[in-house]
């Protein structure tokens, strides 16, 4: 029993791992999304820091300056979807497609030209990657049954970027729901006209969501390279942006389902790990490919009969024009 | 518009002048790298190395192209048959359907492919025997596993890997009757072959559940295994280069599929003209397949473990010990 919770123990820890970009990206996405931007380039974005990340923590051995640059890229990209969508009123999903496609060659090119090693940067040690924080007393509470493990696996020994994840949550909260700039970003998201007649202006106020999309997602982008990882590969982000965007639809565009969302596709995405070649009661081994599919499966399921009708802001992806 | 036509046919003559250029060049090979790129520390680097070699060894260029989406491999074999390479060397088993069309539109042409058998007149293919090279890997990870329990993360979940997989398990099962093995595959699309952040999750739950040496026939998922490996203080076994290099103390050996050997021989056969079509099969015998040991593996090989590398070794070159072949039934024996 005690090891079968152990296991348990160590699949929601996994749970957590893997849920991070997944959280942190889907959080910036609806705050784009509140403000009346589709980003389809949350992908791009977590990519685009994941190098840069990767290259000034390489460069100067500090996780800390890389994750300061991953944000920057992330940044820029942000405005310049902003550039393209809102400034010039363009297409904001042939904006967002752009910047990942856009992204994906370029890491890759630059990695290439400053590493010569096919795209990828050199392995990150030492200080030029975010260490696992390990609780006071973790080691000590370790055999205390349930609890012990509780604490010791569960919440001690992730880095700092898992922490501040799970922290932006709350922070998003509070700021769309219980500040003016919230209420004004979500009146931008649903009735642009009346944001613009109150006085506010609707092109500062997306550029402003923009901006927080970006630093979002470039935190979630140097998670993936030196935080869970080590180093930048090509296309390590391995479509997760797309699932974050999936994840925020499912939650509705608010902070706590969003997260509930989150956890579950990295529930679904660790326990497919753990079950590969498991021999299960009654069923036997399943095969691999049914248990890749599986998170897949349910997420149609969920989104098919168990959740209800998800309804965007309504100015989503529409280009604000002022009237004459 | 004047000054725009003048452009315009001033690119013409240029367009027409490299195209003869081109045609009027000696034949040059020609090398199509797939997906993870020529630097991958893993399978393209090994026949990047052997075309290097050769390009240093004879002074003759070549001409190569990495492959970035798999639609791109039969644009990229034809264009390098089109430009009159010769003989024209395509890298791993997803270019199979590409050389076999190449070899079909360019009957003249002489096409090579490493890991996969196409059946044309004019390509030579090459294959390994990785389960006898994945069963010696499976016989140190054994020995060095103090918890009886080893694993292994495979790539792609394609026929090829469980070839790995069931030579792995025996070697282990060798060396240790008793032993656990935990495998696990990262996917079933081509992106399984360049997902770090999977890997390093699929090694921590085979660490979880107490298995403290990992065989990881991956490409760049390897990348995010070996990581796993060194922050847990676990060991890892490379795969087709030598990875030692990666994480020396973690890496307990690398299984070496010789591909740089292969390309070498390819293109040197192919300029002194005893270049020939039909299957080659590359084993311990011929020296295609091989364990990894250098100075940074050195300090973790035991007397004992040389020993026993070496009398399987022998075993298997003498024909004493039969590693199952997955590919021959699709089956892994228990």
């Amino acid at each position: 029993m005690g090891e079968d919770f152990l296991l348990i123990i160590l699949t929601f820890d996994a749970t957590i791992r893997v849920s991070v970009p997944l959280i942190l990206a889907a959080l910036a996405g609806l705050i784009v999304e509140r403000s009346g931007v589709i980003d389809i380039g949350l992908e791009g974005k977590m990519l685009a820091a994941a190098f840069a990340a990767a290259a000034a923590a390489y460069a100067t051995n500090s996780a800390w300056l890389g994750l300061g640059a991953g944000i920057v890229a992330s940044v820029l990209l942000a405005l310049l979807h902003g550039f393209a969508c809102i400034t010039h009123r363009g297409n904001q999903i042939v904006s967002g497609v752009a910047i990942n496609i856009l992204v994906s060659g370029l890491t890759v090119l630059l990695g290439i030209s400053w590493f010569s090693l096919g795209g990828q940067t050199p392995p990150l040690t030492g200080d030029a990657r975010f260490k696992s924080l390990t609780f006071p007393g973790a080691e000590a509470v370790r055999d205390i049954p349930v609890l012990g493990p509780i604490y010791s696996e569960l919440l001690s020994g992730h880095n700092i970027l898992v922490y501040l994840a799970f922290l932006t949550v709350p922070m998003v909260w509070w700021l769309v729901y219980r500040t003016r700039f919230g209420l004004r970003l979500r009146a931008t998201g649903e009735n642009p006209a009346a944001v613009d007649t109150a006085g506010i202006s609707v092109i500062r106020m997306r550029y402003l969501a923009l901006i927080l999309c970006g630093i979002l997602c470039g935190i979630a982008g140097s998670y993936f390279s030196t935080g869970h990882g080590a180093g930048f590969l090509r296309e390590m982000t391995a479509g997760k942006g797309f699932i974050a965007l999936a994840a925020m639809i499912f939650g509705k565009w608010r902070p706590v389902p969003v997260l509930f969302a989150c956890l579950l596709f990295g529930f679904l995405d660790a326990i497919a790990i753990r079950l590969q070649g498991v021999e299960l009661p009654l069923i036997g081994e399943m095969p691999v490919q049914f248990i890749q599919a599986l998170p897949y499966i349910l997420t149609v399921v969920l989104l098919a009969g168990f959740i209800g009708r998800a309804i965007a802001p309504k100015a989503s992806g529409v280009p604000y024009v002022k009237e004459h | 518009m004047k000054k725009l036509l003048t452009i315009l046919s001033a690119s013409a003559v240029l367009l027409a002048a490299t195209t003869t250029m081109a045609m009027a060049a000696d034949k040059m090979p020609a090398v199509v790298f797939d997906m993870g790129g020529k630097f991958d520390k893993s399978f393209n680097q090994g026949v990047y190395d052997g075309v290097e070699k050769f390009r240093k060894e004879t002074g003759i260029k070549y001409r190569e192209f990495e492959v970035k989406n798999p639609t791109q491999r039969e644009q990229a074999i034809r264009k390098m048959a089109q430009r009159g390479s010769d003989p024209v060397l395509g890298v791993g088993f997803a270019q199979a359907s590409a050389i076999e069309k190449g070899a079909k539109a360019f009957p003249k042409t002489r096409f090579t492919i490493i890991d996969m058998v196409v059946m044309q007149p004019n390509v030579q293919s090459i294959v390994f025997k990785e389960h006898e090279g994945s069963f010696l890997v499976g016989v140190l990870a054994a020995m060095a596993s103090k918890t009886g329990k080893v694993g292994f993360v495979g790539g792609m979940d394609i026929p090829l890997i469980r070839r790995f997989e069931c030579g792995y398990i025996h070697g282990v099962k060798h060396a240790n009757a008793s032993a656990t093995v935990y495998a696990n595959m990262t996917g079933t699309t081509p992106s399984a072959w360049n997902d770090p952040t999977k890997g390093a999750e699929l090694a921590k739950s085979q660490f979880d559940r107490g298995a403290d040496v990992i065989f990881a026939a991956a490409g760049g998922t390897g990348i995010g295994v070996y990581q796993a490996a060194k922050d847990n203080g676990k060991y890892a076994i490379g795969v087709d280069s030598n990875q030692n290099h990666l994480h020396p103390g973690t890496m307990l050996t690398s299984m070496l599929k010789r591909v740089d050997v292969a390309a070498y021989n390819t293109f040197k056969s192919a300029n002194d003209g005893s270049w020939k079509s039909g299957i080659q099969v590359l084993g311990l015998k011929e020296g295609g397949i091989d364990w990894a040991l250098d100075e940074h593996n050195k300090a973790l090989i035991t007397p004992a473990m040389m020993a026993a590398m070496d009398k399987a070794k022998a075993e298997i070159i003498s024909g004493k010990i039969m590693v199952h072949d997955y590919m021959s039934d699709n089956k892994c024996p228990k």
